[in-house]
C-alpha cells in the first residue's frame, strides 16, 4: 500500500494581528484533511470565493508557510518549513506551482526564457534548452517562439502556458495551480485546462486546481472539494458533487455561476 | 544610445540644462591636468590682482591664480563627493536588499542599527573626529567616515522596495526555479532598486560635498589641498570680502552651486525618465 | 435615434522617442451605434482593443493614444457633442451628469483616505446643485433604492468588501442620472455570487433610470444575461455585432462561433475545443481579415482584403467572406 502522493491531516492556519495589546485571530483554514492518492494521477479541485482560505492552503501545500496545526506529508515525509537548501530542492522538483497572474509570474524586467533554462540546470539533466524546448511542446508552444521575448510582448495565454512548461520540467508529481485561468481571457481559459487533462493523462502529473470558477472545474476534475471560511464544506467525485450539491453553499454557488444557454 | 539620449535632450529641458552645467563643471576639473602651477604651491603669482586678460578670474592673497587654482579645488571635491556616494551605496544596497528579503528578526536587528544611525547627529561626530586625527586627517579617511555615517537613509528606502519585490509573484517562480537568495537579490531584485540608488547617488554627492565645505570653511579638514571649502576657508582667513577680494570666494561659490544644480536637474530628469509611465508624457504624439 | 454614434473610429498608439519606433493599430476602422436605452455588449479577449476604444469614446486619450480618424459623437436628448472636437469646458459639463463610467478597480475611483460619502460629494455635487443636506438627501434616497446600506458613506473604502465597493462605484455613477454610462469589465475582479447580485444591481438601475449602458467584458455568459445587442471585436476591428440572442444561438463569423462553443458548462462533460494560436500583434497585424491565421475558414481572398460590414437578417452584420 504506496503511502499517498499527498496527506493533509486537520491542516489549520491562525493569522494574528495587531499589537501587545489588542491581538486578532483570524482562522484562514480551519482542520481541512484529504489526501492525493499515489498510484494514479488525478485532478483535485478546491473550490472557494475569495476569502475561502484556498489560497493559503495553496501556500502551505508548496511549503511557503507553516500550518499553524496539523501535519502535511507529501509522499509520507512531513513538510518542513526549516528544510536545509538539499531537502527543500528535492521537494521543489516533485512539486512545482502555476500562479494565478500570468503578468507577474515572471520579472517584467527581464527574458521568459531565463526561468526555463533555470530550472532545467537545477532540476534536469542535459542541455537545458532542449529540455525547456521539449517542456513547451508539450503545453502547445516551442523555444523559437519564446526565445528572448520578455513578457509583455506575450499574451496571457501564452505566457500561463510558458508557466505550466517551466513547472513541467522537472518532470513533477504534483502541480498545484492556483487560480490559473480567473485571469486569462474567458475564450482561452478552455485551451489552458485542456491542457491540464492533457497533462494527467499523458504525463501522469496530479494536479490541485484551486479555481472559483465552478464550470472549468467541472469539466476536468476528478474530486471536488468546497470550502468556506477556511472550512471542507463538501467533498466528493466531481461530477456527482457539482451535479448534485447537497450543503447549502455549494447550492448556492450553483445558482449563481452565469450561463451562456440563459437566453438559447 | 545615442538616440535615447538626442532624445532625453530633446524634450527634457531640465535634462539638457542639467547636461550643460555639469559638462562645465567637469571641463574645469578636466583642465586641473593642464594647471601651470602646483596646486599647493603659494605666492607664485602676485597677489590680489583683480580680474583681467592675464588672470582671467583674478589672484588670491595668497599668490594663486584663482583660476587654475579653481580646477584643482572642484576636481578634489567632486572626487572626495563620488567617492563617499560610491561607498555608501554599496552599505546601502547590502543592508537594505539583506533586511528587505530576510525579513522577521533579521530585518529588525538591521532597522534598529539603520535607525540608529540616521538619527546620530552627523556634524558633532565629524568635528570630534577632526580633533581626534588632526594631522593624521586625511581626505580618504574623512570620505570613509562620511560613507560610514551616510548610508542609513537611503538603505531603508531600499529596504521597502525590497520588501514590495518579495511578494511579488516573480520571485516566488524564481525561488520554484531553484535560485538562491541571493542570486534572486542580484538578478530579480536588484534591476528595481537600481533607479532609486542612481537618483539617491546625486543626492548624496550634493550632500557630501555640501557637508565637506561646511567642515573645510570651519577649518575642520586638511586644510592644505585644495577643495572649494578649503579655498573660502583660506579666503576667509585673509579676510577677502573686507578687503574687496570678492573673485576669491564668488568663482568656487558659483561653481559649486551649478554643480548642485546640475545634479539635481540630472536627477529629477533621469527620474522621469527610469519610470516607463512617465516616459512619454512629454511627447505630444 | 442613437445616442452614441462611433463612425470609422481609428486610434492608434504611435511611439517615435528614445530609439523604438512603433505604431499599434488598437482601433482600426470601427463604426458603431447604440441607441437610447439600450444596453449593448462589447466582447473580445484582451488586447482586441476595447479598452482603447472605450477611452476614445469618453475623450480620455492622452500621448501615446492619437485619435486618427474618424469621429465619436453623442447625442443627449438635442444637445450633441462631438467628442473630440468639444472644448475641455464642454467635456467637463456632460461629464457625470450625461456620461459616467464604472470601472473595474473601485479603489482607482475611491479616494482610500476619505469617506465614502466625499466621493459623492466630490462627482456629484456639481451637477446636483442643491444645498448640501438637500444633496445628501438624494444621495440618500439613491442608495435606499439600490439597497445599500446607508452606513456605506461613512465608511472608508478599505473597510468595505470588494463587492460592496462595486455597489458603491455604481450608485456613484448613477446618481446624477446620466444618459449614458460606460462599464469596462466592472464584475470580472468579483466572486460568483456577488458578481450576480452586482449585475442584478446594474440591470434594476438601467431599467429605472433608462440611460443606455455600454458594457466591456470577455465573458460571454455576463453578455448573455445583461445585453440586449452584442459587438464582437477581435484585433481592433469589430467582426460582428446584432442582438445578443441572435449572436450566441446562430453567430456568423468563425470567432463568435469559437467564444460560443468553448464555454465550460456544468451539466456537461464533453471536451470543449480552443482554438490555436494567438491573438495577432498589433504593431504587425496580419494582412486582410485579421482572424484569416486562425481561422477554419479562411479563404484565398481573405488575406488579401479587408472584410467589411455587411448586414445579415434583422440588425445582424457580419465582416466575414465566408459568411457572406
Amino acid at each position: 500500500m504506496m503511502a499517498p502522493l499527498l496527506e493533509l491531516e486537520d491542516v489549520s492556519r491562525v493569522y494574528t494581528s495587531g499589537g501587545l495589546l489588542g491581538r486578532r485571530r483570524v482562522r484562514a483554514v480551519d482542520g481541512v484533511s484529504f489526501s492525493v492518492a499515489a498510484d494514479g494521477p488525478e485532478i483535485f479541485a478546491i473550490i472557494g470565493e475569495s476569502g475561502s482560505g484556498k489560497t493559503t492552503l495553496a501556500r502551505m501545500i508548496l511549503n511557503i508557510v507553516p500550518p499553524s496545526t496539523g501535519t502535511i506529508r507529501f509522499r509520507g515525509t512531513s513538510l518542513h518549513h526549516g528544510w536545509r537548501r538539499r531537502a527543500r530542492l528535492d521537494f521543489m522538483r516533485q512539486v512545482q506551482p502555476i500562479l494565478q497572474n500570468p503578468f507577474e509570474a515572471f520579472n517584467p524586467l527581464k527574458r521568459v526564457d531565463r526561468y526555463l533554462f533555470m530550472t532545467a540546470r537545477r532540476f534536469a539533466s542535459g542541455d537545458p534548452e532542449q529540455r525547456a524546448d521539449e517542456a513547451l511542446r508539450q503545453v502547445g508552444l516551442s523555444l523559437a517562439e519564446v526565445h528572448r521575448r520578455f513578457p509583455h510582448e506575450l499574451s496571457g495565454g501564452q505566457l500561463q502556458r510558458i508557466a505550466i512548461a517551466r513547472a513541467l520540467i522537472s518532470a513533477p508529481a504534483l502541480i498545484v495551480a492556483d487560480e490559473p485561468v480567473s485571469m486569462v481571457d474567458a475564450s482561452l481559459r478552455m485551451s489552458i485546462v485542456n491542457l491540464f487533462s492533457l497533462l494527467r493523462d499523458r504525463l501522469g502529473v496530479s494536479i490541485i486546481y484551486i479555481t472559483h470558477d465552478l464550470a472549468t472545474a467541472y469539466t476536468i476534475s476528478d474530486r471536488i472539494i468546497i470550502m468556506r471560511d477556511g472550512r471542507v464544506v463538501e467533498s466528493g467525485a466531481a461530477r456527482a458533487v457539482l451535479d448534485n450539491p447537497q450543503h447549502p453553499y455549494s447550492i448556492l454557488l450553483k445558482g449563481a455561476v452565469l450561463s451562456a444557454d440563459a437566453i438559447a | 544610445m545615442a538616440r535615447v539620449l538626442r532624445d532625453l535632450l530633446r524634450s527634457n529641458r531640465e535634462f539638457g540644462i542639467g547636461i550643460a552645467l555639469l559638462a562645465v563643471v567637469v571641463a574645469m576639473a578636466a583642465a586641473s591636468a593642464l594647471s601651470p602651477y602646483p596646486p599647493n604651491d603659494t605666492y607664485v603669482v602676485p597677489p590680489d590682482i583683480p580680474l583681467s586678460w592675464a588672470y582671467p578670474l583674478g589672484t588670491t592673497s595668497r599668490g594663486q591664480d584663482v583660476f587654475w587654482l579653481l580646477t584643482f579645488a572642484i576636481r578634489n571635491s567632486l572626487a572626495f563627493g563620488v567617492l563617499v556616494a560610491l561607498l555608501s551605496r554599496c552599505l546601502s544596497l547590502l543592508i537594505g536588499l539583506t533586511a528587505g528579503y530576510a525579513g522577521g528578526m533579521v530585518d529588525r536587528a538591521l532597522m534598529a542599527i539603520n535607525d540608529t544611525f540616521i538619527v546620530i547627529p552627523l556634524f558633532p561626530i565629524l568635528v570630534l573626529f577632526y580633533f581626534v586625527m588632526r594631522d593624521r586627517m586625511s581626505w580618504v579617511l574623512l570620505a570613509l567616515v562620511m560613507a560610514g555615517l551616510g548610508w542609513a537613509y537611503d538603505a531603508r528606502l531600499i529596504r521597502s522596495v525590497a520588501l514590495g519585490l518579495r511578494t511579488r509573484e516573480f520571485t516566488e517562480t524564481a525561488i520554484f526555479s531553484g535560485m538562491t537568495a541571493r542570486q534572486i537579490l542580484l538578478q530579480e531584485h536588484l534591476p528595481y532598486v537600481l533607479p532609486i540608488v542612481f537618483s539617491t547617488t546625486m543626492n548624496n554627492i550634493n550632500w557630501s560635498i555640501g557637508l565637506e565645505v561646511t567642515l573645510s570653511v570651519l577649518g575642520f579638514t586638511d586644510i592644505n589641498t585644495p577643495t572649494i571649502g578649503v579655498m573660502i576657508y583660506w579666503a576667509n582667513q585673509h579676510t577677502a570680502l573686507v578687503a574687496g577680494i570678492w573673485w576669491w570666494i564668488a568663482f568656487p561659490v558659483v561653481l559649486v552651486v551649478m554643480t548642485f544644480i546640475g545634479l539635481f536637474l540630472l536627477a529629477v530628469s533621469m527620474n522621469e525618465y527610469i519610470d516607463p509611465r512617465s516616459r512619454l508624457s512629454r511627447f505630444d504624439a | 435615434m442613437s445616442i452614441l454614434t462611433v463612425s470609422d473610429l481609428r486610434a492608434y498608439y504611435i511611439t517615435r522617442a528614445f530609439g523604438i519606433e512603433r505604431e499599434v493599430r488598437a482601433v482600426d476602422d470601427v463604426s458603431l451605434s447604440v441607441a437610447r436605452n439600450e444596453i449593448y455588449g462589447l466582447a473580445g479577449e484582451s488586447s482586441c482593443g476595447k479598452s482603447t476604444l472605450i477611452k476614445t469614446i469618453a475623450a480620455a486619450t492622452r500621448p501615446p493614444l492619437r485619435l486618427m480618424s474618424g469621429s465619436v459623437t453623442f447625442d443627449f436628448a438635442g444637445h450633441r457633442i462631438d467628442m473630440h472636437a468639444a472644448t475641455s469646458s464642454d467635456i467637463a459639463a456632460i461629464r457625470w451628469r450625461h456620461l459616467s463610467y464604472i470601472m473595474q478597480g473601485s479603489m482607482s475611483v475611491l479616494n482610500p483616505v476619505r469617506r465614502v460619502r466625499h466621493a459623492f460629494i466630490d462627482f456629484a455635487h456639481r451637477h446636483i446643485a442643491r444645498p448640501m443636506p438637500e444633496f445628501l438627501d438624494i444621495v440618500r434616497a439613491h442608495l435606499r433604492r439600490l439597497h445599500l446600506a446607508l452606513e456605506v458613506l461613512e465608511a472608508y473604502p478599505h473597510e468595505l468588501s470588494g463587492g460592496m465597493r462595486q455597489r458603491v462605484t455604481i450608485a456613484l455613477a448613477t446618481v446624477c442620472r446620466p444618459d449614458f454610462i460606460i462599464a469596462d469589465e466592472p464584475t470580472t475582479a468579483l466572486d460568483v455570487v456577488v458578481q450576480k447580485d452586482v449585475l442584478a444591481m446594474i440591470r434594476d438601475i438601467q431599467q429605472e433610470i433608462g440611460s443606455s449602458l455600454l458594457f466591456v467584458t470577455h465573458d460571454l455568459a455576463v453578455h448573455a444575461n445583461l445585453c440586449d445587442r452584442l459587438g464582437v471585436m477581435y484585433a481592433g476591428r469589430l467582426v460582428e455585432e446584432g442582438p445578443t440572442a441572435d449572436l450566441l444561438r446562430s453567430p456568423r463569423h468563425p470567432y463568435t462561433a469559437h467564444l460560443v462553443t468553448s464555454l465550460p458548462r456544468i451539466g456537461d462533460a464533453t471536451p470543449r475545443p480552443s482554438l490555436s494560436g494567438a491573438p495577432p500583434n498589433l504593431a504587425d497585424p496580419p494582412s486582410g481579415c485579421r482572424f484569416h491565421p486562425r481561422c477554419p475558414l479562411a479563404m484565398d481572398i481573405c488575406r488579401r482584403e479587408v472584410p467589411t460590414m455587411q448586414t445579415t437578417g434583422t440588425a445582424h452584420r457580419v465582416a466575414c467572406f465566408a459568411a457572406q
